[in-house]
């Protein structure tokens, strides 16, 4: 009988023991490592700059939890439709959008992803398939659905993706969504990052079972639960329920458990806001950190040299410092933007 | 020209836009079995087949929000909600979403979407079947609002409604449903964006500005004040949001006296809206008697036969509010 308990995962000493990486091709890993580290440095900056009072809206960080987008990126293609929410940077970057862009909308730039409109929290990035994170918990989840039944309409062989959280699926329209998916055979992914957080309240305090896993099942949904710091084990999942989706337009559900290692909003660890989040959680996590899994894997495996990290860092340090300064200098959108944007074509 | 009663003119509007468009498809509850909507969608799943009419599961909130995502994806959906009341579950889809997708991410995102909203009061079904809640979404902007008060609107505006790169509410009252009256094909879409209020009945002492029901309610009236020498204009606004106000202002110009009869509760609501506008559009010296309006009680819809009757208003009130505006006994 399933107990939908997370203990074999969280419980378990192999789960911060470097990836198994035999038999998987080294430029995947590469690609993986990059991205991974980038993602992370990217969100380090924003942090960063947060804290020197040069970003005036909140930011939600997702530092440690960058495996689960970059492996679920890596099964899209352009016209798949991604709906992320409040935290949701990782999940337009690993997509591979324009990091000027990027660092122009978290500043409310007119060269901005949203054209300064939306900031970190409402991103869109069109071109990469990302149609919109939006910060009502839960409130993308039936659009990812409706544009998975677009999709299936055109009969496109497109599959959207649903990114929610742990405490998303405390949201009555996730089930509704799920019912629906299910019973109409609509091709969505619902990815849920469990980090056992919502906003400052551990799952065990808001949830009688840990597993959200639970739901699919009980909809009859295909589903994976899997360790979310290992890139490859949320990979080969994906590859398995994206392959069900495009095939036979079926929903699928990946439940990658993890955990931020800030708090819920921007730069601080958070460690004394949490109701069960503790220091020592933090160090026990950190040593779970799926970038220095996936690189001591490479580094044992001859992939690469233990210096390669460093020179790697250092150069895509230099790239993000430079985007952001010329991002900061770019125009703010003009004041006619606030009521021309309202209606299509600026009509009223 | 043929002959159509409101419900029918929905339904040929539903037929030309699936004909017409194929990427409108139709979404909501009883759409196989269309009863609770009249005679307006009646075997639309028989001619344009399952996949483009979905009978959805009892989920109003995230069916809705599912409609935005296709509509978000290149299809232009109409969510139907046989009654106001159950759409209530839906106000995220539609006031956080589909309201605000095209601002908040800079304008470049097209949410075409149509929220059929079915008002369907009377016959002692109490105060969670009946509400006419346009107040509301007139409130939001990024939404247009349309309230189709006679036969030809109904199609037609329904059809602007759809074809629009806007999210729409668009929402018909039952007791409209029995109204008849010979109708052209469908020639030239109309532009929402250039639809408006109209001036259905030319008068000059008085404006009564309405919309949907009440439309009915106030040319009845009409007819019946020329028994008292009071020749009533009347405005049907249409299209509730963003208010076009230039019909409404010259009007009242020139009569000097107006009511504005509205189905629903005065109290923040869209009766509320046209007499601020009429208060800071026009001088003063323009007002020959105070502007008054006539709107339900401040209180839910009563259940039992003998309350409804006197919940909502008929054309004798209409009639009654005007005489006293001008001072006058209509019995």
């Amino acid at each position: 009988m399933v107990t939908w308990s997370l203990n074999s995962i969280l419980c378990d000493e192999k789960f911060s023991l470097p990836l198994s990486i035999d038999g998987v091709d080294r430029e995947l890993l590469i690609e993986f490592l990059k991205k991974m580290v980038r993602i992370r440095l990217v969100e380090k900056k924003l942090a960063a700059e947060r804290k020197a009072g040069n970003i005036g809206g909140p930011v939600h960080l997702s530092i440690g939890q960058e495996a689960i987008p970059v492996a679920i990126s890596s099964h899209l293609r352009k016209s798949d439709r991604v709906f992320g929410a409040h935290r949701s940077h990782a999940h337009v970057l690993a997509l591979g959008a324009d990091l000027g862009r990027f660092f122009s909308e978290i500043l409310g730039r007119d060269t901005g992803l949203s054209r300064g409109m939306g900031g970190s929290m409402h991103l869109q990035d069109l071109e990469n398939g990302f149609y919109g994170s939006v910060p009502i918990v839960a409130g993308s989840v039936p659009l990812a659905a409706g544009a998975a039944l677009a999709a299936k309409l055109d009969k496109s062989g497109d599959v959207a993706i649903a990114y929610l959280g742990d405490g998303a699926v405390e949201e009555g329209v996730v089930h509704e969504t799920m019912n629906f998916a299910s019973a109409h055979n609509v091709p969505v992914v619902f990815v849920v990052e469990n980090n056992m957080f919502a906003s400052h309240m551990h799952i065990s305090e808001r949830q009688p079972l840990m597993a959200t896993s639970r739901f699919a099942d009980a909809n009859a949904i295909k589903y994976h639960l899997v360790d979310g710091n290992d890139v490859l084990a949320v990979s080969d999942a994906m590859a398995d329920l994206v392959a069900s989706a495009r095939k036979d337009s079926r929903p699928g559900f990946l439940e990658a458990i993890t955990y931020r290692w800030l708090g819920h909003v921007d730069w601080r660890e958070d460690i004394d806001v949490g109701v069960n989040r503790s220091a020592e959680d933090l160090i026990a996590w950190k040593k779970r950190d799926p970038i220095t899994r996936l690189d001591t894997a490479m580094i044992n495996g001859n992939c690469h040299s233990p210096s390669w990290r460093v020179d790697f860092e250092r150069l895509t340090m230099l790239e993000i410092d430079d985007t952001w300064d010329i991002s900061s200098k770019d125009p703010f959108p003009a004041p006619e933007a606030t009521l021309s944007r309202v209606y299509y074509d600026g009509a009223s | 020209m043929s002959r159509l009663n409101y419900g029918t003119a929905l339904l040929s509007g539903f037929r030309w836009l699936m004909r017409n468009h194929p990427e409108v498809f139709v979404i909501g509850q009883g759409l196989w079995s269309p009863w609770y909507v009249g005679n307006s969608m009646t075997d639309l799943d028989k001619e344009f087949g399952r996949e483009r009419v979905i009978d959805s599961p009892v989920s109003e909130s995230s069916i809705t929000g599912v409609a935005v995502g296709a509509a978000l994806s290149g299809k232009k959906p109409i969510i139907v909600h046989p009654r106001m009341d159950f759409m209530l579950y839906s106000m995220d889809a539609i006031v956080n979403q589909a309201a605000k997708w095209r601002h908040m991410m800079g304008g470049g995102a097209s949410v075409p979407l149509t929220i059929r909203a079915i008002v369907n009061r009377g016959g002692e079904q109490g105060a969670q079947h009946s509400q006419a809640l346009h107040s509301w979404f007139a409130h939001i902007p990024g939404l247009r609002v349309v309230m189709p008060a006679s036969v030809s609107d109904a199609r037609d505006l329904l059809i602007a409604s759809v074809l629009s790169q806007d999210p729409v509410v668009f929402i018909d009252d039952r007791w409209l449903y029995s109204q008849e009256c010979e109708v052209g094909p469908v020639d030239k879409p109309l532009n929402l964006n250039e639809e408006g209020p109209k001036v259905i009945r030319k008068g000059k002492d008085i404006t009564l500005i309405a919309s949907s029901y009440s439309v009915v309610l106030a040319k009845k009236a009409a007819d019946k004040l020329s028994k008292f020498d009071v020749d009533a204009e009347v405005i049907d606004v249409r299209v509730l949001s963003p208010l076009k106000t230039t019909v409404i202002l010259q009007s009242v110009k020139k009569t000097g006296r107006a009511l504005c009869v509205d189905g629903g509760w005065a109290t923040c609501g869209f009766s509320s809206e046209i007499l601020a506008l009429l208060v800071e559009g026009l001088n003063p010296s323009v007002w020959k008697a105070a502007p008054k309006r006539l709107t339900l009680p401040f209180a839910p819809a009563p259940s039992s036969s003998a309350l409804e009757a006197e919940y909502y208003p008929d054309d004798d009130d209409v009639v009654e509010i005007v005489m006293k505006i001008f001072d006058k006994n209509s019995r």
